[in-house]
């Protein structure tokens, strides 16, 4: 049985590929130990430009805190003779992991701006990264901005990283655009080698009793690959670049689906985070299962059979009416 | 000859960078303001620097000077070339040991920043009383005058004591010239090198102790042959000035700067001279040239090498000519016949004489002596000129003081202020900032710009007020084309800058100002109404100095810039841009420069904020146009109000007033003493916000008063009534508690007194129902509240309080209703210590004793000019005194037992005189509880009966009794410090009065560094948290003092941490107090030096409880004796991960910046720890503990408490 597929032009074993599951990928046993349990490259957790900024803001502004005021204490720390403060933590994991497995290793790159962080790219390249998923990563809230002007930012992040580095450049955001389909058409006009769907944006809660928004980190449900399958379906017939689908795949069967409906990869995160990295190896063996008992001989054979274009009913991938699909739920 | 290699930096820093490389060990020990010194050495070692041999010297941090000093010892007894650095109270502490390393003839070099010692109050600045304490061990004593001199003199100490081996005191004046930031030639390792005799270090290798050359020294000798034993060194002491004089030529041939050890500086024919050692010589050797240059004949004399004192040599130096000399002597030595130097000169002359058989002068000189420039007393050319006019006089004052107005002894000198020999080729500049402004930090930078890019020499010293918050600072800057002698502050100035519009309507920035100067003002008024917004007195001096004005709203250039408040970058680009110092462009190029340089390890946005303020700041810099005449101006408010009392307002208000110089020496108490309840008449204004409470939402809690840092929001229950008087912005709301009920609250403000913290803020539980980023207490902009809530405040402090016998002081909510009597300290805003304190004097404030161990808790508490420390309305309140750093629980123990003595005493007396008094009252006094307020009040009035009773006694034993019958009221004796003395130096005394057993109660306010002096490492620190002098984060774990002092079995010993449950250390407090016997309380305070947001400390102190890193217990032996199990454990399980906490500090993430490897494994076993450590409190706190009688009940189940 062939379960190779090809993504961003890297031939991967199997389809199935761990992605940016922070903590997990911060430890490069670990991107050992996914690689032991069949992974067939490994996206590393995410490079966030905000964040990195934010931290050397406050480490600016609290070391210098105090300084220079009292006679006796103008300063309260050592000055260390250098500070890692932008990505050379990442860029060194990105190094021993490159090191240590002979998979393809992916970088995730975090930014909401065309700002410096795009040379980050150029040093995760050259850190021996083959390939960057490019996490544009941003809620616009102005009313004054159009989506013209957001979508040419995106495309303007993207074109600034794409001119840095010369390995493939996928890009991870979310399904929130006026016509999703233009938008991926445009990001692969500028030069995207992939595209990522969707980023599971990070929602906020709300605090009943402190009154406090309190970030709240939830695990995705396998009902979260609804909305990527959707759009991996109807995608897979109009772009040409790499397909990689992200949310909800826990199972072997939602891999498939995905697979069928055109994704290249299938990517897993919650599930590991879940049920730890041996999974990885859980999923390939029930995926096998499936197909041996279905008669597939390919991955490559059932990538896309059930895309808009091939399924038997490309309408329903463009209905939209909720009520609809409920009468029309069979048990 | 070689090229010059200018560098501008301290003497610090300049004396460190030699001491490092001549060094293998070097021990050393955190004292202002040497501690610099020993910070770069850490740092360096951290950083892998090496030293003149290759290798990098071993830095080892010790618990006190004496530590230090013993390290030492040991390292030079056994072959390492060894150092170390102090000053004050830290070099008497190294004395005992002074003795030993002389005795035993061996090289070392301690450099000292000297500072004067604690006598009727500390001083952290420099005079040499430390030094001349420790003339007498046998140490060679250098004298270094400026920061070259210091840097070049470190180096010739190091070279001759390998040669003479006697050990050398290196020393400098502590600030002036520790301080004093300045360009200097650096040495090259080359010149070291051709100093150092290899051969000599291999001599003092061979000394070294082995055992396979086994020796024995440190013996103990005998009538017999000790005497003989002491004389035997007396040929190396011989030699030594001749081996310093070499090797001073030695360091002129490979340098071309050349010193001697008696250097006369004047005319060669001058009459009279000025002997003196010390940066106060630069001062007169400008003098001398300046008298001399019109038509005088003076001279000085600096006194380089003070010991061993080589008489020959000093009087070979003076001129034949000379009539008269003024021997200056930079302390003080009470009884004595003079002053140490003075008396060395007066025997030198006598000496060297009769030795002669003729002294080389037609008439013996007179000889006076004075005192100068104590705690860094300023010391002038104006000065320096009164000393050579006192010599002219026929009747010279001898012993005189200069500097100072002496009404009491009349020993000063008239000083003619006006007098300045300032050259004119020298551009001076003064600025005033704030503390968190920047301008101290900018300045530096401006003295690299221009030391570094222009052939000028630069010159740069830094004045600071005693405050942690909202601190001023007074930067004096001098360019010019020679070396710069001008040891002292500038009063003329050609350029002047105003950092901080709230300056201006409290001081004539205008004054020191050269006619023609430069006046630059960050202002938030548009550049034409700049003018009316000075006051008179400014606006005069402006137009009579016709004075060029320029403005720039620096906060909106900075804010605009993403800077917050640090206006640094903006008013130096003005700087740069108006003195004309250097070219405009090129100017503004070395600005960039230099940000990059300091701030491009700390990322781009950091250098492109600065950046961006540099291009911004020209075109909102604008220049004022002045009139003809002054308009409307306001007058300059006075530092204190007129209703302050006479003390306050005639000694303290001038110190605020920053005219302290001038109070005459009558003004002083002559032992020290001052009133408490002060610092409530210093009406700073810091904050820019204020919390404003909205009655509406409040919920009552208490928990805003209960933690707020500086006592200055309060909340009142009283009767409605009372508002029938108040102003009608006054706000108030129903009370909520039952036991309230038909009462009215209020949360008030003192608006002029906060500091705008904002931790009020953060801990307020309420939330705004319609609108939930609404809390009970919100910032709002301080200026327009101010006129309003003054008399809000004021009518307030008049609001009758509860009667406090009524007062439930078992929940926070009931008990912040009490009086503080701790209030407005200068602590940090947000200070973590403090609210620790206020809470303490609410509940005993009346009847405590306080002994204060030197650290942060000692500075806002006690100084000058105001004290935090306050009285209730019949006058009593907590007595508070310092004694020193290391000795404080002694201190405290001393309190007690003399306490104690005189209640027996006074118990003694009762009883003798019950028959007179009445026995029912001696009964009732000798038997009265006095365990609550209650019972306390009871007593007082108990013993108002009992004077009464005894004033009509006519007997010895009454009159006796009268003087003690206060002491038979309870008194509460608080031994209060922070983790630099209880853990380290003071540990052992610690240690011993918590064992004795006495009625003294420890608040062990924990910073897990040493936060007064800037944040070195303490044995509190945990494992992984950088500090100074642990650059590479602490490799060891946190000590755990607790545990330790719980084995004695019979002290209370608690650990609290208010921010994580308050009425948890309320609870503490009270137990503790309640306990008859030790108690030690360690309460987790956050710091300034933790890197952390201060406004949120206390949720620093929740998380770090909530990982486990501090936990909260209690071990009451009261429960033992109940055959209880005396731990309880009051924490939860750790219920975070450590790393989790550790994330919210920068002490801890830095580390993880700069070595992240080293971070994660040091972050490993602190994991660890913090489990292991639960579990074994877990286990202390579940022991089934019968009593040793049997009679105990057994404790099952952990012992825990909730609240």
């Amino acid at each position: 049985m062939d379960l190779t597929t090809t993504y961003l032009g890297l031939k991967l074993r199997t389809p199935l590929v761990p992605s940016a599951a922070q903590p997990l990928t911060e430890n490069v046993d670990n991107i050992k130990r996914m690689e032991d349990a069949g992974a067939a490259a490994v996206v590393f957790h995410s490079l966030f430009e905000e964040q990195l900024s934010l931290e050397r803001r406050e480490l600016f502004e609290n070391l210098a805190q105090g300084t220079d005021s009292f006679a006796e204490a103008l300063t309260y720390f050592p000055e260390p003779e250098e500070f890692h403060v932008g990505p050379e933590l990442y860029l060194k994991n990105i190094a021993r992991a490159k090191a240590s497995v002979d998979i393809p290793i992916i970088a995730s790159l975090n930014g909401s701006t065309a700002g410096g962080w795009v040379q980050y790219a150029k040093q995760i390249e050259q850190a021996g990264a083959d390939a960057i998923e490019l996490n544009i990563y941003w809620i616009p809230t102005d009313p004054a901005l159009t989506s013209i002007q957001i979508e040419d930012t995106y495309l303007q992040i993207l074109r600034s990283v794409k001119e840095q580095v010369s390995i493939p450049v996928a890009v991870k955001l979310s399904a929130f655009f006026t016509n999703f389909a233009n938008m991926a058409q445009r990001l692969e006009q500028a030069g995207a080698d992939g595209l990522v769907l969707f980023n599971r944006f990070y929602q906020p809660d709300i605090d009943l009793e402190t009154l406090d928004v309190s970030p709240n980190i939830l695990l995705s449900t396998p009902m979260a690959m609804r909305l990527p399958l959707r759009w991996m379906a109807i995608l897979r017939d109009q772009v040409g670049l790499s397909l990689a689908a992200t949310s909800g795949i826990h199972r072997a069967t939602d891999a498939l689906k995905m697979l069928m409906a055109g994704a290249d990869v299938t990517m897993l995160c919650s599930a590991l985070l879940r049920h730890g990295v041996q999974h990885i190896a859980t999923v390939e063996k029930d995926i096998m299962a499936w197909m041996g008992e279905h008669e597939y001989e390919s991955i490559k054979q059932l990538r896309g059979s059930m895309s808009q274009k091939n399924c038997p009913d490309p309408a329903a991938f463009e209905r939209a009416q909720y009520m609809r699909a409920v009468s029309t739920y069979r048990a | 000859m070689k090229t010059p290699h200018f560098k501008t930096l301290d003497a610090n820093e300049a004396v460190a960078n030699i001491a490092y490389q001549l060094s293998e060990v070097i021990a050393i020990y955190p004292i202002t303001p040497s501690s610099p010194m020993g910070e770069w050495a850490d740092q360096w070692a951290a950083a892998g620097m090496k030293n003149l041999w290759d290798t990098i010297p071993s830095v080892v941090e010790m618990q006190s000077e004496g530590g230090a000093a013993g390290a030492i010892h040991g390292a030079l007894q056994t072959g390492s070339l060894a150092t170390t650095f102090t000053a004050s109270q830290g070099l008497l502490l190294m004395i005992p040991n002074m003795y030993k390393i002389a005795g035993e003839l061996t090289p070392a070099v301690f450099h000292i920043a000297a500072r004067s010692l604690a006598a009727q109050g500390l001083s952290i600045f420099g005079d040499h009383a430390d030094v001349m304490a420790a003339r007498q061990t046998g140490w060679a004593m250098l004298c270094s005058n400026s920061v070259q001199e210091a840097h070049d003199l470190a180096l010739i100490a190091h070279a001759a004591t390998l040669e003479s081996r006697i050990p050398f005191l290196h020393f400098f004046d502590g600030f002036r010239t520790s301080h004093e930031v300045g360009k200097i030639d650096m040495l090259e390792r080359g010149v070291l090198r051709e100093m150092i005799s290899e051969e000599r270090v291999v001599e003092h290798r061979l000394r070294g102790l082995t055992p396979d050359r086994p020796v024995l020294r440190g013996t103990a000798q005998n009538p017999d042959v000790y005497f003989q034993a002491r004389e035997t060194v007396n040929p190396f002491y011989d030699k030594c000035a001749g081996i310093v004089e070499q090797a001073m030529a030695k360091f002129g041939e490979l340098t071309g700067r050349r010193y001697q050890l008696y250097e006369y500086h004047g005319a060669p024919d001058a009459e009279r001279v000025i002997i003196l050692m010390g940066s106060g010589c630069e001062a007169v050797h400008e003098t001398v040239d300046y008298l001399n240059a019109n038509g005088g004949k003076v001279g000085v004399l600096k006194v380089r090498l003070y010991r061993p004192l080589d008489a020959q040599r000093l009087i070979a130096a003076l001129p034949a000519t000379t009539k008269a000399i003024a021997v200056l002597d930079r302390t003080k030595e009470p009884g004595a016949g003079g002053e140490p130097l003075h008396l060395d000169v007066v025997h030198a002359l006598a000496e060297v004489s009769s030795v002669n058989g003729q002294s080389k002068f037609a008439r013996p000189p007179r000889i006076v002596g004075g005192r100068y420039g104590l705690s860094s007393k300023e010391f002038t050319p104006a000065m320096a000129k009164a000393v050579f006019d006192n010599l002219a006089s026929a009747k010279a004052k001898n012993h005189f003081t200069v500097g100072i107005t002496d009404d009491v002894g009349h020993t000063s000198l008239e000083v003619d202020e006006k007098f300045s020999v300032e050259p004119p080729e020298v551009v001076r500049a003064l600025f005033y900032g704030l503390g968190a402004d920047g301008t101290v930090g900018a300045n530096k930078e401006s003295i690299k710009i221009i030391g570094e890019n222009t052939g000028n020499y630069a010159q740069g010293y830094f004045v600071y007020d005693s405050k942690k918050s909202g601190a001023i600072t007074i930067s004096h800057l001098r360019f010019g084309p020679k070396p710069i002698r001008s040891t002292y502050l500038i009063t003329q100035a050609n350029f002047v800058a105003c950092h901080q519009p709230v300056f201006l309507d409290r001081m004539n920035v205008a004054e020191c100002l050269v006619p023609g100067g430069t006046l630059l003002l960050n202002s938030p008024h548009k550049p034409e109404d700049v003018w009316k917004s000075l006051p008179s007195e400014t606006q005069r001096d402006v137009i009579a100095k016709k004075a060029k004005v320029y403005t720039i709203d620096a906060m909106k250039v900075a804010r605009a810039a993403g800077m917050g408040p640090r206006i640094n970058t903006v008013m130096q680009t003005c700087f740069f841009s108006v003195s004309g110092v250097l070219p405009r462009e090129e100017a503004i190029q070395a600005i960039k420069d230099s940000i990059k340089k300091a701030y491009g390890k700390k990322g781009e946005e950091i250098v492109k904020m600065n950046i961006a303020a540099v291009d911004t700041t020209l075109a909102n810099l604008v220049e004022v146009q002045i009139p003809a005449t002054t308009a409307n101006g306001a007058a300059l408010r006075p530092p204190v109000s007129d209703e302050a009392p006479a003390f306050v307002r005639n000694v303290l208000g001038p110190i605020l007033g920053g005219c302290g110089d001038r109070l005459p020496v009558s003004a002083m108490p002559c032992d020290g003493t001052f009133p408490t309840g002060t610092a409530r008449w210093e009406k700073r204004n810091l904050a820019t916000e204020v919390p404003v409470w909205d009655p509406q939402v409040c919920i009552q809690c208490g928990k805003c008063v209960f933690v707020c840092p500086h006592a200055t929001i309060r909340s009142k229950v009283y009767e409605s009534n009372e508002l029938a008087s108040g102003p009608a912005e006054f706000k108030s709301a129903d009370a909520r508690l039952p036991e309230w009920k038909g009462k009215k609250f209020t949360i008030q403000v003192a608006v002029e007194d906060c500091t705008g913290c904002g931790v009020c803020v953060d801990v307020c539980p309420a939330r705004n129902k319609s609108e939930a980023k609404l809390k009970a207490i919100n910032l709002r902009p301080q200026p327009a509240l101010r006129e309003a809530e003054v008399k809000n405040w004021d009518f307030f402090l008049d609001l009758p309080a509860l009667d406090r016998r009524k007062v439930s002081t078992d929940n926070v909510r009931g008990m912040q209703t009490l009086d503080p009597l701790f209030e407005f300290s200068g602590a940090c805003a947000g200070c973590g210590e403090t609210p620790y304190l206020k809470v303490l004097t609410q509940l005993f404030g009346d009847r405590m004793v306080v002994a204060n161990a030197t650290g942060c808790s000692s500075i806002y508490g006690g100084n000058l000019p105001t004290t935090p420390w306050s009285q209730n309305k019949d006058g009593r309140g907590p007595a508070w005194c310092n004694s020193l750093f290391e000795d404080n629980a002694e201190f405290g123990l001393g309190f007690r037992v003399s306490i104690d003595k005189q209640r027996e005493f006074a118990a003694e007396l009762l009883r003798k005189l019950a028959p007179s008094v009445g026995s029912d009252l001696v009964e009732n006094i000798l038997l009265a509880p006095q365990k609550d307020d209650a019972d306390i009040f009871d007593q007082r009035e108990r013993i108002v009966e009992l004077k009464k009773r005894l004033a009509k006694i006519e007997s010895v034993e009454a009159k006796r009794l009268l003087t003690l019958a206060d002491m038979l009221v309870r008194k509460s004796v608080w031994i209060i410090g922070g983790d630099g003395w209880g853990y380290d130096i003071g540990y052992g005394g610690l240690d011993h009065v918590l064992a004795s057993g006495r009625n003294v109660k420890v608040l062990l306010l924990d910073t897990e560094v040493y936060s007064n002096t800037g944040g070195q490492a303490s044995k509190s620190t945990p494992r992984g948290a950088v500090a100074k002098f642990a650059a590479s984060g602490k490799p060891a774990a946190k000590k755990d003092l607790g545990l330790i002092a719980m084995t004695y079995g019979n002290i209370y010993v608690a650990c609290v941490a208010m921010g994580a449950k308050d009425e948890h250390t309320l609870k503490t407090f009270m137990e503790a107090e309640a306990y008859d016997g030790p108690a030690l309380i360690i309460a987790y305070s956050h710091c300034i030096a933790h890197g952390i947001n201060m406004a949120t400390g206390l949720q620093n102190q929740k998380a770090a409880v909530n990982s486990g890193h501090w936990l909260l217990y209690r071990f009451n032996p009261d429960r033992a004796g109940r055959g209880e199990n005396p731990l309880q454990l009051d924490s939860p399980a750790p219920r975070i991960k450590l790393g989790e906490y550790r994330a919210l500090e920068n002490r801890f993430k830095m580390l993880e910046k700069s070595h992240p490897e080293h971070s994660k494994a040091l972050l490993g076993q602190a994991q660890e720890e913090v489990n292991m450590r639960w579990k074994l409190y877990q286990h202390l706190a579940a022991r089934d503990l019968k009593a040793p009688n049997g009679q105990g009940s057994a404790a099952k189940t952990p012992s825990t408490v909730e609240n």
